[in-house]
């Protein structure tokens, strides 16, 4: 084995290179989105562009610390770091400042930072510490129940500091997890999982119970080829169902939908479990299980929705599918930034001739919203580059982790492109009305010290751990 | 795990990045490219217009006296998103209102627009400004636009000057130019000016924060426009004379208006009762105007150019004229009255020394003469039929500016009734009628309609021999002496100019004859000024006779041409012709001889406003 002696050496130009770019770019904006003209030096302390500028030297700075580090302490000292860091976010639920309602923030002096940010690496770190180890398998019980306490638990932590976006940041880590060898069905079921969720809020209840039990037939038809059945099947279910409803009816019961929906259902069930068992047929218990899974999905997303969530998210989500739209009121930080991205059209207005943006319409212009900026003053050829640039960056990563002889900094590099992608896709999907607005940065772009300098080292720690790959 | 699975997994991983991105870049290109709405609403969003409004031009009367001038005013704006919480007890207290008429006008702001401001309360004064603009800073959300009201320092001539409003839904709608709040006039010369008096607003664009802060103006002021200041007006009115007139007319229904002949300016133009034009500024306007909308005495109504009366006997100058032209009466041609004309249904006439030549006919008013004239008019033979004879008639009546509009720069003008041939067979049957039908036109009555303004501007073509210019009330436009081309163009008569002189002679008779020589207007006389005038008695379905008189002075190179209609008051030479004269005698004399001063003390003092009353 030999030992790198530079940290320049076997470093991958084209990351830094696009990362670069990004950091700049993203400088560019904050100072576009807070420019004035009475402050017109870039090294202006006192405004948010000449703050950026120190945290941009500071990243530089943790960059080269990152690089310096032998690359075996990552590895050594993974669960120590992941450790450090649940400390800090516990330390900043108990202790932390809160900042727009979240908890989320330690007081250092002058400096304070958001531990939120950092736990990312960490729990990337972890992640792949464990999923390295030899001889792991990870569709044994053991593996799964191990993953998911090193990944729920920051972000139940940073749930509790009430900062929901950056806790949902970790369902991306489901990307590492199907490549290393979690089955593709949890993809699918995902998505299922997702379009369902949609539908629930936007159709009620007993539509969706309908197309299930629909779905669940075609499956039937599809996989098992019994078309007889099927119909059979399906005619005694709904017959069913209409001899309650006439039933109901004629005799004034006045009984609510479950009893037409879910009585026959609870009849059918346990009939299809009876003819599988008597024709050895076993897809049917996975779709009796599908159809179960799905119809109390279908009731708790309800119950969540109006239960336990906030109003505000509520809100946002119910605007986001149409349902709702209040465009002054909750409605009014998206379609303000849709305004002003809108607004840019083809070619933008220019480079620091925005008005929307300047102007305090688009809430947290230089923090989370900072890619209205871009769309406003750079235009749809601004934002193509800035997005092209981005998954250019996320298709190097992958292709850095992939080349990876060793499965620790592999696993480590999906971490990074999936918690990137994560950001990249919510942050600008919610700024075009893509997504539900949740706070979460886009990275290098947004205004802060603590994202820049925490995906600055998640970043690095992959290209430390590439440059002394084995070659 | 087989390498390939990896690979795919790879590909499958990258593939999903790459399609959420392929949707962003999809929904930026709808968003940004193809959807326009939201560029609409980002300029709807940053800038904002402020309007600056010009001042509106002043007025002036021929002699450079102010007749109308802007005083400050101050409408209270209030923008709803801004507000915060404020002393309401007081706010209300400085501007003297109520606590629900505050929680009232907030709603209404509210209901209006959440972010749009309007107005809170319209014109304060400036007094109760000054105490507010100290406190202002205490109530965010209300801020002050200033703007200018009409104020009449000589408080005459409402009517002629008309007033000034704030533009209605219609205005907006078919003049894009105004805006809501805007003013504009809406009656009088404030009307048919409106465009020269406004000048035109200037807009200046700033670029405001979400706040509704501003931040700077919008491209460096390219596209501000500044405004321009409304054009002052000269108007041709005598001030002086237009007061007096509106006083000799006090406690009396009807009009005078009196033109300068040799230019068609019009010099005072009275419509009675009148109104203090300062009652319709401001936020009284609306309360002051139902008042004066509910008066049955109609003081809105302008009877100078919109009130249609008969011409009575002063129509009878252009009946002789017409005779005279037409070639059926001489100069010398006599006829004999004995107090009437005994055809048909016959015309009564009063004693007066029998036969009268045309000019002395004139003088004593002799009705039988001019029911002669009028039917060897009609029923000439150089015609075939009546209908020629009457159409030659008409012809000749309207060339005097009756029955059509004379087109004055006042709106609302009335073009006044010359009966048709049509009409009479619509109203008898054809063939059905004839000069002797008819006859009660040879004596101004009838199914003829004229206005006040029309009768003065008879008069000036009289006084001029032949023609007459365009009746106009504006001298000057801001420097610019030309107003209108049409105002220069001399309009003859189809009657020649030499025919005139007998007429004036019969008129100046009536005035300046002999005692006891049937003379009918000799109230009129002024010492040292030949008045030529005419009296008229018009029979009118609504009461008593209306008192007219219609005059020129001097005899020679008159200044002033008169028309005076007092309603229902009886004889013209009662009240109309002691009012023309003693106007005549102000313009020309600038004061009223001490040997009639018992005349306009009388005239100053009398009431008539009983239709019914007995005739004195």
């Amino acid at each position: 084995m030999q030992r790198k002696n530079s940290i320049w050496q076997g470093l991958d130009w084209p990351t830094v290179f696009i990362y670069l770019i990004l950091v700049f770019m993203g400088w560019a904006n904050i100072y576009a989105a807070v420019y004035s003209e009475e402050h017109s030096s870039i090294f202006d302390f006192t405004q948010r562009y000449g703050m950026q500028l120190v945290w941009i030297g500071a990243a530089v700075v943790l960059a080269l610390l990152v690089m310096a580090m032998d690359s075996r302490f990552y590895f050594v000292f993974a669960n120590f770091i992941y450790a450090a860091m649940i400390l800090l976010l516990i330390t900043a639920l108990l202790f932390g400042t809160e900042v727009n309602g979240s908890k989320s923030w330690i007081q250092m002096g002058p400096i304070r930072i958001q531990p939120a940010e950092f736990a990312k690496f960490a729990t990337a770190l972890a992640l792949a510490k464990l999923m390295s180890k030899y001889g792991f398998k990870i569709h044994q019980f053991k593996s799964l129940v191990t993953i998911a306490l090193i990944t729920l638990t920051p972000a139940a932590l940073i749930l509790l500091q009430n900062d929901t976006g950056s806790a949902l940041v970790y369902s991306a880590f489901i990307l590492v997890l199907y490549r290393e060898g979690l089955t593709g069905w949890i993809l699918v079921f995902m998505g299922f999982m997702v379009l369902l969720f949609i539908l629930v809020l936007v159709y009620s209840i007993p539509v969706i119970l309908v197309l299930l039990f629909a779905l669940t037939l075609i499956l039937f038809v599809f996989i098992g080829g019994r078309y007889r059945d099927a119909i059979r099947f399906g005619a005694g279910v709904v017959g069913i169902g209409l001899v309650i409803y006439a039933a109901s009816e004629f005799l004034n019961l006045n009984l609510s939908w479950y009893y037409y929906l879910l009585l026959p259902l609870a009849i059918g069930i346990p009939i299809a479990i009876v003819y599988a068992f008597i024709n050895r047929l076993r897809y049917i218990y996975l779709l009796v299980l599908f159809t179960l899974t799905g119809v109390f999905f279908s009731f708790s997303v309800d119950y969540v929705f109006h239960n336990i969530l906030d109003t505000h998210h509520q809100k946002r989500i119910n605007d986001l599918l149409g349902i709702e739209s209040d465009p002054l009121g909750w409605g009014y930080n998206v379609n303000q930034s849709k305004i002003a991205i809108g607004s840019g059209g083809f070619w933008g207005k220019g480079y620091l001739k925005g008005t929307q943006t300047k102007f305090n319409f688009v809430p947290e212009q230089s923090t989370d919203f900072i890619f209205c900026t871009v769309g406003e003053e750079w235009g749809f050829v601004g934002t193509t580059v800035v997005v092209s640039l981005f998954l250019l960056l996320l298709i190097r990563i992958i292709r850095v982790a992939e080349r990876q002889r060793e499965s620790f900094a592999r696993i480590y590099g999906y971490g990074v492109a999936s918690i990137l992608f994560f950001h990249i896709a919510v942050n600008v999907g919610m700024t075009i009305g893509l997504f539900p607005v949740i706070g979460i940065p886009l990275p290098f772009f947004s205004y802060g010290g603590s994202s820049l300098w925490a995906f600055t080292v998640l970043l690095f720690i992959l290209l430390k751990l590439d440059s002394t790959r084995l070659g | 795990m087989p390498l390939n699975i990896s690979t795919d997994k790879k590909f499958i991983i990258a593939g999903i990045m790459a399609l959420v991105f392929v949707v962003i870049i999809v929904k930026l290109f709808l968003l940004q490219v193809i959807d326009p709405s939201y560029k609409l609403s980002a300029s709807n969003n940053v800038l904002r217009y402020v309007t600056q409004y010009p001042a509106r031009g002043l007025i002036y009367d021929r002699n450079g006296e102010l007749l109308v001038y802007n005083q400050a005013a101050y409408d209270l704006m209030v923008a709803p998103n801004q507000l915060s919480k404020f002393d309401s007890t007081d706010f209300c207290n400085i501007l003297g209102i109520t606590m629900e008429s505050l929680e009232k006008g907030l709603k209404d702001a509210k209901r209006y627009s959440y972010y749009k401001p309007s107005i809170f309360l319209k014109q304060i004064s400036a007094e109760t400004y000054a105490v507010l603009q100290e406190k202002l800073f205490k109530f965010p959300g209300f801020y002050v636009q200033p703007r200018t009201l009409r104020t009449y320092p000589r408080k005459t001539a409402g009517h002629l000057l008309g007033y000034v409003g704030e533009v209605d839904e219609n205005i907006m709608k078919s003049n894009p130019y105004y805006q809501l709040g805007d003013y504009l006039g809406i009656s009088g010369l404030e009307k048919s000016y409106e465009e020269e008096l406004r000048g035109r607003k200037g807009v200046s664009i700033y670029l405001v924060d979400v706040h509704n802060r501003i931040k700077g103006s919008y491209a460096d002021g390219k596209y501000d426009s500044t405004a321009v200041l409304g054009k002052d007006i000269t108007s041709t009115l005598d001030a002086d004379l237009q007061e007096y007139g509106e006083q000799l007319m006090r406690n009396k229904l009807g009009s005078v208006v009196a033109i300068e002949p040799a230019t068609g300016e019009v010099l005072a133009m009275i419509s009675s009762p009148t109104y203090d034009p300062d009652l319709l500024v401001g936020r009284a306007r609306t309360t002051n105007y139902r008042t004066l909308q509910a008066d049955t005495l109609n003081p809105l109504f302008n009877r100078s150019i919109m009130a249609l009366y008969p011409p009575g006997s002063t129509f009878k100058i252009v009946n002789a004229l017409i005779g005279l032209e037409e070639g059926i009466v001489a100069p010398t041609t006599k006829y004999s009255c004995d107090g009437g004309y005994r055809v048909g249904r016959g015309v009564g006439c009063h004693s007066h020394p029998s036969p009268l030549d045309l000019v002395h006919a004139i003088q004593a008013s002799c009705n039988t003469y001019f029911c002669h004239v009028f039917r060897n008019i009609l029923d000439n033979s150089a015609y075939k039929s009546i209908e020629v004879g009457f159409t030659k008639w008409k012809g000749h009546v309207e060339s005097f500016g009756f029955g059509n509009k004379l087109n004055i720069d006042l709106p609302n003008e009335l073009r006044g009734i010359v009966p048709s041939i049509s009409f009479y067979d619509r109203y008898f049957r054809k063939g059905g009628w004839s000069s002797l039908t008819i006859i009660s036109l040879s004596i101004g009555q009838g199914e003829l309609g004229t206005t006040p303004l029309q009768m003065a501007n008879m008069t000036a073509a009289i006084a001029n021999r032949g023609y007459y210019y365009t009746p106009h009330v504006v001298k000057k436009v801001g420097n610019d002496t030309i107003v209108d081309s049409r105002f220069k163009i001399k309009h003859y008569t189809s009657v020649d100019s030499t025919w005139f002189g007998y007429l004036v002679d019969g008129m100046d008779l009536a005035v300046n004859g002999a005692p006891g020589s049937g003379s009918t207007a000799r109230i009129a006389a002024i010492d040292g000024i030949t008045v030529c005038g005419k009296t008229g008695t018009a029979q009118n379905p609504h009461g008593n006779d209306h008192s007219v008189f219609v005059a020129f002075a001097p005899k020679e190179n008159p200044k002033i041409a008169i028309a005076v209609y007092v309603e229902n008051a009886g004889f013209g030479a009662t009240w109309a012709a002691p009012i023309a004269s003693l106007m005549i005698e102000k313009y020309l004399k600038d004061s009223i001889a001490p040997n009639r001063i018992w005349l306009e003390q009388r005239m100053l003092d009398a009431v008539i406003l009983d239709r019914r009353a007995k005739k004195k």
